[in-house]
């Protein structure tokens, strides 16, 4: 065949070959990565879901930094053993404010993606100092350190800009306040109380490692305390088609 | 040596023209198989897409004619399975809660959804085998801190212990004694040796004899005068062996300086009635059920 003939060229000239894979690279690409973007299903409006407060948003990035992700998922598959075992399954939108993604792609360790509230603030500050303490049988290495490991605020306005120069619709509002948000949220007695809760709506207020001051561990369980309760299944029905 | 004629030399076969010293390059055909399977794969393809969801558009993917959705699949197997329980979980739910151990069918599908309610949601904290841990109770044992009769169980699984998402939580609070500087150094000194008079451990006689009339002050309104505790208030019992955070002396004299505050989960929010039933007669039948 004549069309077939022809493609001896594109075997012998190393250039045309490489430009010609590079576009046919890209419409793959562009059929297969751009719909994501613009399709209902996978950007899909959910009712609760808001961005990270300054002290979770300095949780994730200790749980990034620990590589918490390399052993725990945080993806709930539409599955009836997923469902009845980590809660209902997990919606695109809730992973919408998260910049990278935690889905992960192993389980050492349970999926974390509804974790929140299932344990006491307690629990977590033992289990993450000791896990055998609490799981005999868990293979966790400890993280008793994160406890002893005081922070400031003093990168979170540049953190913030940075997630909402990706996306996440932090307000100036709340870029302005992070320094005491982020304080607010690990001390029920601030002032600031009422302003965290009324920027970042279901944000549970506590001293979360019972310790003065503002530790990592603090920061790690308000993390962990607020995955997966955003959204209320009770008045959110899935739909279907989707 | 047989002379069989292969078949490269039976049929004259082109080459490709090709040559490289002198070496040269049949043009044999794919093989038939091969080339059959590629043709299924495509064809099988353009099916898969039409029966499928696949090929995105403006406001969503084609759906396909199947009408394929995890989330219809996953809402199908669950309810299924709810289906194919309904009956007895609606007798459950709707039992008398003291009558469910007398119905022997009940009472094993209930045992039965109770240990497997346990195993995902409870033994984080009370330990695979129920026998608790430093701070979380032992369900095993006769010793209750809210009660351990049927009814009392079910109440604490259902809206927990001084969480903050249940107004209905069991909730008590036990005062910072040094902490708060409620009481001197000396007079927490007193008490804790009167606490370990109390269940029968070595204690300073002198200390204890003046930490009676501490405790008698401060304790014993929810420790009770004799100091067996008060399930009304969760107060627990300090004359037995049992301790939910250790009975030695640097603990309990820690225990009376900075108190406890033992929290645990509201779980009407993620079971149903009928799995808080279930495991509330798990942990009933385990030993210390009341």
């Amino acid at each position: 065949m004549a069309i077939l003939d022809k493609h001896a060229v594109i075997e012998r000239n190393a250039t045309i070959l490489m430009v010609l894979s590079l576009l046919v690279v890209t419409i793959g690409g562009i059929v297969e990565i751009a719909p994501l973007f613009y399709l209902q299903n996978t950007i899909e409006d959910v009712e609760g879901m808001r961005p990270y407060s300054p002290l979770e948003l300095t949780g994730r990035d200790i749980y990034v930094r620990e590589g918490c992700y390399v052993c725990h998922s945080q993806m709930i598959r539409p599955m009836r053993d997923e469902v009845e075992r980590y809660g209902h399954y997990s919606l695109a939108a809730e992973s919408q404010y998260d910049h990278p993604a935690q889905w992960g792609s192993k389980r050492t360790g349970p999926d974390l993606a509804r974790v929140g509230g299932r344990y006491t603030d307690k629990w977590q500050m033992d289990h993450l100092s000791n896990p055998q303490s609490v799981v005999p049988v868990s293979l966790m290495p400890k993280y008793a350190f994160l406890k002893d490991v005081m922070i400031e605020p003093t990168y979170i306005t540049d953190l913030m800009n940075t997630h909402k120069f990706v996306g996440v619709p932090y307000t100036d509002e709340m870029i302005a306040s992070a320094s005491a948000d982020f304080k607010a949220q690990a001390d029920p007695d601030a002032d600031g109380v009422d302003d965290l809760i009324a920027r970042y709506p279901g944000a549970q207020v506590r001293n979360f490692d019972g310790q003065p001051g503002v530790s990592e561990m603090d920061a790690l369980i308000a993390y962990l305390q607020m995955l997966g309760t955003l959204v209320d299944f009770s008045t959110f029905t899935p739909d279907a088609s989707r | 040596m047989s002379k069989k004629p292969t078949k490269t030399e039976k049929k004259e076969v082109e080459t490709t023209g090709h040559s490289w010293d002198g070496i040269e390059e049949y043009n044999n055909p794919l093989p038939r198989w091969w080339l059959w399977t590629l043709y299924a794969t495509i064809v099988f393809a353009i099916g898969y897409v039409i029966a499928y969801p696949a090929i995105p558009l403006i406001n969503g993917a084609t759906p396909g004619l199947m009408g394929w959705s995890t989330r219809a699949d996953v809402a199908a197997e669950i309810k299924a399975y709810d289906d194919a329980n309904a009956e007895i979980e609606a007798q459950l739910a709707s039992a008398d809660l003291t009558e469910i151990a007398s119905n022997p069918e009940l009472n094993s599908f209930a045992v039965n959804a109770g240990s497997a309610v346990f195993q995902t949601w409870c033994i984080q904290c009370h330990g695979s085998g129920a026998a608790g841990n430093v701070g979380f109770p032992n369900l095993l044992d006769d010793d209750w801190l809210w009660g351990g009769n049927i009814e009392e169980i079910h109440y604490t699984i259902t809206h927990g212990i001084r969480n903050e998402d249940d107004d209905d939580a069991r909730f008590s609070e036990m005062p910072k004694f040094g902490a708060d500087e409620l009481l001197e150094k000396e007079e927490i000194e007193q008490v804790v040796n009167h606490v370990l008079s109390l269940s029968g451990q070595e204690f300073d006689a002198d200390l204890a004899t003046a930490g009676a009339v501490v405790f008698e002050d401060n304790c014993s309104s929810c420790h009770g005068e004799d100091g067996k505790g008060d399930r009304d208030q969760g107060a627990p019992n300090l004359t037995d062996a049992i301790w939910l955070y250790g009975g030695d002396k640097d603990t309990i004299r820690q225990t009376v300086t900075y108190a406890r505050f033992g929290v645990m989960p509201t779980w009407a929010s993620r079971l149903s009635e009928s799995d808080i039933r279930a495991v509330a007669t798990y942990v009933h039948q385990l030993g210390g059920g009341e």
